[in-house]
């Protein structure tokens, strides 16, 4: 008889349009984070680290690099007899396919596989957030409270509240009231989209509510159960969080890392991250090189200067490039003399010589003036910058460039190259 | 596969000093983030041996530790897998590995159950990339009872800490001297044996009989001349680091590009045990010159020509030259160290110094309190 008291379904479909061309031909959990990490490690680990061995990770969008990544999940010790980690992407039925239409419905359609389970709980987590959390602490709320549903909450700045899903709540922390995105919040306890529910009242709200179109969480089925005076708590959270949702949250993540104490310190022996890494050697760093206020991944070898960064693993930095507060991941190549300023490059992208990057006044971008903000140059994976060009401010470069794709030697700022074609 | 691999790490010697204290050869970290057994593991399973088995006996926690999982091998596996041997009481036998033989026949059930044809042996010590199936032709090719891995050994190290051979023109053995007071050649014995598996046995039974128990002087330099012996040369790098010195040096050549390069850029890779620590942090005041730096590692101070191995810290304003640090090291503020081998999980006080005087290698073992959260 197979019986789990917890298991966790993880919400790993989503596209994750504004990180641009990062997430070209990757889903946004898949991207990488801190130097070896990918952004799914850290619910992964969080859910091994609280005792929660049963995962179902939901797939639908580009999932190749998501489904390599996780495997059968030795890296978070997922490979169980019973339970595990389980990839579910959306399926064919005898009657109404369909692509999941909403993170509700996702769930929906998996009500097969929580089934199998047996469980008392289900975690609903989001892969794209950077925290740890002990959710076994949070189930023990859950149950202390006799709740139907607990979520989680952080305090956050009152005049950023706005931009949140807000939770209130009577003195016994149980929700009174729901504010998504409220002009005046009458709180600041912001929901951070990580649920506990007793089983038999999700699966009551989402049979429910099976025919609502594009079903959410958080539009719809939270609604629905507080309609129907299911007992809903808010559990404190007050620790480190960060939704990585735009380019420049994800480049501020990431930079956070560096401090001298980090708030999100990687190197605490409690809790720790697990990531599927290859055997790698150590890093080398020359007899030229400087390298100073930075994390860098196993393998890279460091010939040049770099301050302020986050380097992947197995990146070539070469003699007399100068890279600066930017971001380079796994395997990228950054030849001779280039000056690489503010900047995020993605796996396996060569920079020619003497390119230099993130430089001129500011420009809106033309491609996404949303997207590309922050005075980041986004370079995607399996790129190519030709050498000599000079880049500028609020640039997207996606695919093999050749030296014609610039103007006279130069990309302004604002503009962009996505040679690839399907890229937003 | 036609062979299984059989890897002797259960040695010690007293020439690694106070480092063997610690652990078994075969257990010693190497390059940065590997230990020394993982080269013969990954040379095994390259080869596409699927059952191995490792006989220690010497100071094996490290060992063991390393290898409880056969995993990272990819030796998990329905078919064969990882055997770890140790000696243990039986009713007929008490004692200890009395040698390298005496190890072989403890377990020769383990042999006599096996199927493969061939078997091949290797120490634990050594470092290098060796297909063994190439051993493999060339012996069937030369219809040899026992095929020796050779190597030339370097300008200005001393063969005779080695085996050494002297082969006729066809790379038949008509030599073996070991450790010899006087070098007459400098082809010397890698460790790596290839023999076929009912000729061992046979060996082995008989050394057991006449109460001889060495592979090395009891089998290999008796039977010289009444066995088929070839020597298969080896052209690429190969060290082994059961001195102090030869250590020191082996470690310091991963410093080289070349090395680098041919160990771990290129086909087939080298594999250890994966341990998830964070990339390497460099805070302020950092300053890294010539040298390779594992992960976990927190770097404040300045490093010159150097290996930090995995979790070291080094406090603001330390000097490290020339030196290895082995794994899980804490350093001190204002440490200034030269010319040593700091041996792991050391605590180093703050304001010390550490040299290793005229071209010697200091081993510091430091087990401080440490007082770090």
């Amino acid at each position: 008889m197979i019986k789990k008291e917890m298991i966790a379904m993880l919400l790993a479909g989503g596209q994750g349009s504004r990180l641009g061309v990062l997430t070209a031909k990757m889903a946004k959990p898949a991207v990488a984070f801190g130097g070896k990490y990918r952004i799914i490690d850290f619910p992964l680990s969080n859910c091994i680290n609280s005792g929660v061995d049963t995962v179902g990770v939901l797939t639908q969008y580009q999932p190749l690099r998501l489904n390599t990544h996780i495997g059968i999940g030795i890296p978070w010790d997922l490979d169980r007899n019973v339970g595990g980690v389980t990839v579910l992407p959306p399926y064919e039925k005898s009657t109404n396919s369909e692509w999941y239409t909403g993170t509700a419905n996702a769930i929906y359609q998996n009500l097969n596989y929580m089934e199998t389970y047996n469980p008392d709980y289900v975690l609903i987590l989001s892969g794209d957030h950077i925290y740890k959390m002990d959710y076994e602490v949070m189930l023990d709320y859950h149950k202390a409270n006799n709740a139907d549903i607990t979520i989680a909450a952080m305090p956050v700045p009152i005049e950023e509240a706005s931009r949140f899903g807000i939770v209130v709540t009577d003195d016994k922390k149980r929700i009174i009231e729901f504010e998504e995105k409220p002009a005046k919040p009458k709180s600041n306890l912001a929901s951070m989209g990580i649920y506990i529910f007793s089983w038999p009242v999700l699966k009551e709200a989402l049979i429910e509510l099976s025919d609502q179109s594009a079903c959410d969480f958080g539009k719809h089925i939270i609604p629905h159960c507080f309609k129907h005076d299911k007992r809903i708590f808010a559990y404190e959270y007050n620790g480190y969080w960060k939704d990585v949702g735009t380019l420049g949250s994800y480049w501020e993540a990431n930079m956070e890392l560096i401090d001298i104490i980090p708030v999100f310190n990687l190197y605490e022996e409690f809790w720790r991250i697990y990531t599927k890494s290859d055997t790698l050697p150590p890093q080398y760093v020359s007899g030229k090189a400087r390298v100073e206020r930075s994390i860098i991944g196993e393998g890279t070898e460091i010939y040049g200067e770099v301050y302020n960064s986050v380097i992947g693993c197995g990146v070539t930095i070469e003699e007399g490039a100068i890279v600066r507060d930017s971001i380079i991941m796994k395997d990228s190549v950054i030849r001779k003399g280039c000056q690489i300023n503010k900047t995020i490059i993605a796996e396996n992208v060569e920079i020619g010589e003497n390119v230099v990057t993130g430089v001129g006044e500011f420009a809106e971008s033309k491609l996404d003036k949303k997207v590309y903000a922050f005075d980041l140059v986004t370079i995607g994976e399996n790129s190519y910058v030709p050498p000599n060009m000079k880049i500028g401010k609020n640039v997207a470069i996606s695919g093999i460039t050749e030296a014609d794709d610039y103007n006279e030697g130069a990309l302004e700022s604002g503009e962009y190259i996505i040679k690839a074609g399907e890229v937003r | 596969m036609r062979a299984i691999g059989i890897i002797l790490a259960g040695g010690n010697s007293t020439r690694m000093r106070e480092l063997s204290n610690k652990r078994a050869i075969a257990a010693m970290p190497v390059a940065g983030s590997y230990r020394s057994i993982d080269f013969t593991l990954s040379n095994m399973t390259n080869s596409h041996i699927q059952k191995v088995a490792v006989f220690t006996q010497y100071n094996a926690k490290s060992l063991n530790e390393h290898l409880s999982s056969s995993k990272w091998w990819d030796f998990g596996r329905k078919q064969g897998g990882l055997y770890v041997f140790t000696p243990t009481i039986t009713s007929d036998n008490n004692s200890w590995f009395r040698g390298t033989a005496d190890s072989i026949y403890q377990n020769l059930s383990f042999l006599k159950s096996c199927h493969e044809p061939y078997v091949v042996i290797a120490a634990g010590d050594g470092i290098y990339k060796l297909n063994y199936n190439k051993v493999l032709e060339y012996h069937i090719e030369k219809k040899a009872d026992i095929t020796i891995v050779t190597t030339r050994l370097p300008k200005g190290e001393d063969p005779c800490r080695f085996g050494l051979i002297k082969t006729d023109v066809d790379g038949r053995i008509t030599e073996f001297e070991e450790k010899p007071m006087v070098a007459t050649s400098d082809i010397i014995s890698t460790g790596v044996y290839v023999i076929r598996r009912r000729q061992l046995i046979e060996l082995i039974e008989r050394c057991a009989q006449e109460d001889r128990h060495n592979f090395v002087t009891d089998i290999l330099v008796r039977y010289k001349n009444l066995k088929r012996m070839y020597a298969y040369p080896l052209e690429s790098y190969w060290s082994s680091i059961s001195t102090v010195e030869s250590y020191y040096r082996t470690n310091m050549d991963f410093l080289k590009p070349e090395v680098r390069n041919y160990f771990f850029k290129q086909y087939p890779e080298v594999y250890s045990k994966v341990e998830d620590l964070p990339p390497a942090k460099y805070n302020p005041g950092a300053e890294v010159h010539n040298s390779l730096v594992s992960s976990g590692s927190i770097i404040n101070g300045k490093v010159e020509n150097s290996l930090l191995f995995k979790k070291t810290f080094v406090g603001n304003n330390c000097v490290i030259k020339n030196s290895i640090i082995l794994n899980d090291v804490y350093i001190g503020d204002n440490t200034y160290i030269e010319n040593c081998i700091v041996e792991s999980r050391d605590t180093i006080r703050a304001n010390t110094s550490y040299i290793g005087e005229d071209g010697a290698i200091k081993i510091v073992v430091e087990k401080n309190e440490r007082y770090v959260l």
